[in-house]
């Protein structure tokens, strides 16, 4: 089994321009950034949703907290598979009750990691809202969850998947379609 | 990836990496203990046997709260309720158990090698909370835990253990344990429960049976349990014991400053520790009890959780699932 | 008429290593000699094979009377003939205890009815082993018995063990003593030492034996009585024996196969490992294979001690002492101690036969007008030994699945082939 690079779907430059654009949404479509406070999805949600942080302590000049996410434990699919998964921190700060908050995440795909990321916030406590904000959103929903704010909407097969390259975590930056060949 | 474990019978069969890997993956769980809502579905589903055939409170609920917080059911056997006071054996109280298809068993005996003995009979997993005078795993892993957390790294330290080091099954798993991070062990206590033997048991092992030699330099000392009263031996008398080896503040002045104080529990105070010392600011021994909850949810999420052995590996079609 | 031909006799008793043919008539031994025939008689080629004076055992458990799930003499003495031994003594430890004649008799009248082979009874020290009053042992003298023992148990006190001495001197049969200090050994489950420590299990230390031991050889010193210890397994034991021979004292000594092969450091939790004495340290074995070589051990006796399985199956503390031993002590005497060159062929067979005999006070030999037992054995047949496959009821062994080299190959009792490979 290969992986086969098919196309590009982002640049850096336009990784960057779709991030700038989505601080601007969020701020926007959350009444500002009052109460505001972003949640990154291990891995890639977490530099995700600190750039965005940074940009909008940049043009709103507030000071938005960021908090970080494991869901292994909050996974449905635990008891299907053998050797379970290594766990990470979740580390969040800020109570959580009456907060704007927004999960990041690079990717939506069957809409399980956000269920299990909501289900891990509810343990912390109650927030007044919960909007998701994602890089790429391919499809392929398995249960009813949306994202408010979308970097850009993909088409995607089965076999395809999406691959978000960050530089803090893969030392390069851009999003390409890659395919599974036998 | 860690070479699945299927068993936790001891620490003298673990290696340093899997004895880190546990430990690193007990944090997350330290962290969860902290949460408003102590609930998981994690192991949603899942029965866990709890078969403490020696009367045992603290680490009876310690498993039991962490199986509860993972979401899954318990099935609790207790020695004084037992069908063994019926003279009904080991295999066929287990195999008892076994029929009502729990999903992993933790066994608490008074035999030395019980845990072993129904590992090899049982298709499921077998955690050791205790048996005998051999281990006493999970106690290790928290004291390890609390060591690594106080003192920010595990390694190199001189570490005291004092007391009946003979027939402590906490000292062994710790001995083990502590040897494959090159820490120096310094055992003390009278000498008919420390033997210079115990020297052999792992690298770096030294017995004094002077107090005042065995606190000298010390970052940890670890208090064990004493029972004055013992079965085919000569008893030793209480004030005998708090003479020569109770842990006063004093003689922890001759200890690092900064030395770390531990004790497995229940404490008895006056008899091996002062109250002083016990509640102190070097004591760590509340720190050991939620600790002891973060490992024992851990172990029980890797080896309870999850499909039969044979179940594929994550990422069937998890292609975008959060790595 | 039985005659035995083209085989390689070892007799250790008149030192001969001869290719010998060996005619049997009836019950004893008619001649010896090189190109024998005989007419009418029965022929057994044992070609390429030792032929020895037969094997006997002197101390082993039968479970009868009382605890016949574990064994019988009837399948005790066929595991025996499966290990080439033509003569076995049980010890007295059954329910009730031999240490009377009726129950001696009640032995000797069921071996000679289903016993495969020849079965000696040692007969109980003291009433019930309890240490207290002497046993009837002129009454079992008449019986049968060829020695007294508490085994089991150590003879309780110094006091006793002179009482027990003087009684026997004139009945001309030996002491065994099962040498333990009870102060000592109290709990304990194996040898003590760094495997006990590191496995949790309450230790014997090495003088529980040595102690008792040596108070038997100032008693045998006050006595001059003759006086056995059985099973020896340590170095300190060792040399109170040396010390008593050359102080020309009677005193002898047998060593057990799994005492010369297994040390303390084969025990696990697995309880087929468990018996008494505890397998000893490194250097004891060593010591013990010296003693066997230089003439310092006397004999080698199995303890054959059968438990039915589910007795055997439980947590190591709980389990009982002991395990069977009779097929496998030829296998192993030849693999740890004649193939490795720590001793001669011959001087293996001396332990199996006129070692034992002279304790018991008796000559074991091949010549006419012997008994026609015989045991012939081959040191290269290679097979793997089965507990499974034992005539015996219990499987209680660590050697089980183990191969060896050589093997005992016929068995022959009273001038009958009692076993065959």
């Amino acid at each position: 089994m290969r992986v086969v690079e098919k196309r590009q779907l982002l640049s850096a430059e336009e990784i960057g321009r779709t991030l700038s654009r989505l601080a601007h949404e969020i701020v926007e479509k959350s009444g500002g950034a009052k109460d505001l406070a972003l949640i990154g999805v291990r891995r890639r949600g977490v530099p995700l949703s600190e750039r965005l942080a940074k940009q909008i302590r940049g043009f709103a000049h507030a000071d938005v907290p960021v908090g970080t996410l494991d869901i292994t434990l909050y996974r449905d699919d635990l008891s299907t598979i053998g050797q379970q998964p290594v766990v990470q921190s979740t580390q969040i700060d800020f109570p959580v009750d009456n907060r704007e908050l927004v999960i990041v995440d690079d990717v939506l795909y069957t809409g399980r990691t956000i269920r299990a990321a909501m289900n891990g916030l509810f343990d912390l406590g109650r927030p007044r809202r919960i909007q998701l904000c994602v890089l790429i959103d391919r499809g392929h929903r398995e249960l009813p969850v949306e994202a408010s704010f979308i970097g850009r909407s993909v088409q995607t097969s089965d076999t395809e998947i999406v691959e978000v390259r960050l530089q803090e975590i893969d030392g390069e930056e851009r999003v390409v379609l890659v395919d599974r060949v036998p | 990836m860690l070479q699945r474990l299927s068993h936790l019978l001891g620490t003298e069969t673990l290696s340093s990496e899997q004895i880190a890997f546990i430990l690193d993956q007990a944090k997350p769980f330290q962290e969860f203990q902290r949460h408003p809502l102590k609930k998981l579905a994690t192991l949603r589903g899942k029965t866990v046997a709890l078969a403490f055939f020696e009367s045992s409170t603290r680490t009876r609920i310690s498993f039991s709260t962490a199986a509860a917080r993972l979401g899954a059911d318990t099935m609790a056997l207790q020695a004084e309720s037992s069908s063994l006071k019926k003279g009904e054996s080991l295999i066929d109280t287990v195999r008892t158990l076994e029929a009502m298809r729990p999903d992993g068993i933790v066994i608490r005996h008074a035999s030395s090698g019980a845990p072993e003995f129904v590992a090899r009979r049982l298709e499921i997993p077998v955690i050791n909370a205790g048996d005998g005078t051999h281990e006493h795993p999970t106690q290790a892993l928290l004291d390890a835990l609390t060591i690594r957390d106080r003192k920010g790294k595990l390694e190199g330290w001189n570490v005291t253990i004092l007391g009946d080091i003979l027939h402590s099954r906490v000292a062994r798993s710790n001995i083990h344990l502590l040897s494959k991070f090159g820490v120096r062990i310094t055992l003390c206590g009278p000498a008919m429960w420390v033997p210079r033997e115990l020297e052999k048991l792992a690298a770096n092992v030294r017995v004094v049976h002077r107090i005042d030699e065995a606190l000298d330099g010390a970052d940890v000392v670890m208090v064990l349990r004493v029972q004055t009263e013992r079965i085919h031996e000569p008893a030793l008398a209480p004030d005998e014991y708090i003479a020569g080896y109770q842990l006063t503040p004093a003689r922890l002045r001759l200890a690092r400053p900064d030395a770390l104080v531990l004790h497995p529990g229940p404490i008895v105070r006056g008899l091996e520790i002062d109250s002083a010392v016990a509640d102190g600011p070097q004591s760590g021994v509340l720190e050991q009890v939620t600790n002891g909850l973060a490992i024992r949810m851990a172990l029980l999420y890797h080896l309870i959780g999850g499909a039969a052995a044979d179940a594929p590996h994550p990422a069937k079609d998890r292609s975008n699932a959060s790595d | 008429m039985l005659l035995i031909k083209n085989g390689r006799v070892l007799d250790p008793a008149s030192k001969t290593d001869a290719a010998l043919d060996i005619l049997l008539d009836g019950e004893r031994i008619s001649k010896t000699g090189a190109n024998l025939s005989a007419n009418g008689a029965e022929v057994f080629d044992a070609k390429g094979l030792i032929v020895a004076p037969g094997f006997i055992d002197l101390h082993c458990h039968l479970r009868e009377p009382g605890q016949e799930m574990s064994e019988t003499i009837e399948t005790g003495t066929q595991s025996a003939a499966r290990g080439g031994f033509t003569a076995v003594c049980c010890m007295p430890n059954t329910q009730p205890v031999n240490d009377n004649a009726s129950v001696t008799r009640s032995i000797v009248e069921r071996a000679a009815a289903a016993g495969a082979v020849r079965v000696w009874p040692i007969g109980a020290a003291s009433m019930g082993s309890k240490g207290e009053a002497l046993a009837e042992i002129s009454a079992m003298k008449g019986a049968g018995i060829v020695a007294v023992s508490d085994d089991g148990k150590p003879v309780a006190t110094a006091r006793l063990m002179r009482q027990v001495m003087d009684y026997c001197t004139p009945l001309g049969l030996p002491v065994i003593d099962h040498c333990e200090d009870p102060s000592l050994f109290a709990g304990g489950v194996m040898r003590e030492g760094p495997q006990s420590l590191k496995l949790g299990l309450q230790g014997i230390p090495a003088q529980s034996e040595s102690i008792c031991v040596g108070r038997d050889v100032e008693v045998a010193l006050l006595t001059g009585a003759r006086l056995h210890i059985a099973h020896m397994s340590t170095f300190g034991s060792l040399e109170y024996v040396r010390f008593a021979k050359r102080t020309k004292l009677r005193v002898t000594c047998e060593v057990t196969p799994h005492h010369f092969t297994l040390t303390d450091e084969d025990v696990r939790y697995d309880s087929h490992y468990k018996m008494n004495p505890p397998l000893a340290s490194r250097s004891d074995r060593d010591a013990l294979i010296a003693g066997l070589a230089d003439g310092s051990v006397d004999a080698i006796a199995t303890d054959h001690a059968p438990h039915h399985a589910a007795s055997k199956d439980v947590e190591f503390d709980r389990a009982p002492f002991g395990i069977i031993g009779f097929e496998t002590a030829l296998a192993l005497g030849l693999s740890e101690l004649v193939h490795p060159g720590k001793l001669s062929l011959m001087r293996l067979v001396e332990l199996f036969t006129a070692g034992p005999a002279r304790v018991l006070g008796m000559e074991r030999k091949i010549a006419a007008g012997e008994p026609a037992d015989l045991t012939v054995f081959s040191t290269g047949h290679e097979w793997t030994y089965r507990a499974a496959e034992s005539p015996s009821k219990s499987r209680n062994t660590p050697f089980d699945g183990r191969a060896f080299r050589g093997a005992p190959m016929a068995t022959i009792v009273a001038g009958r082939i009692v076993f065959r490979r």
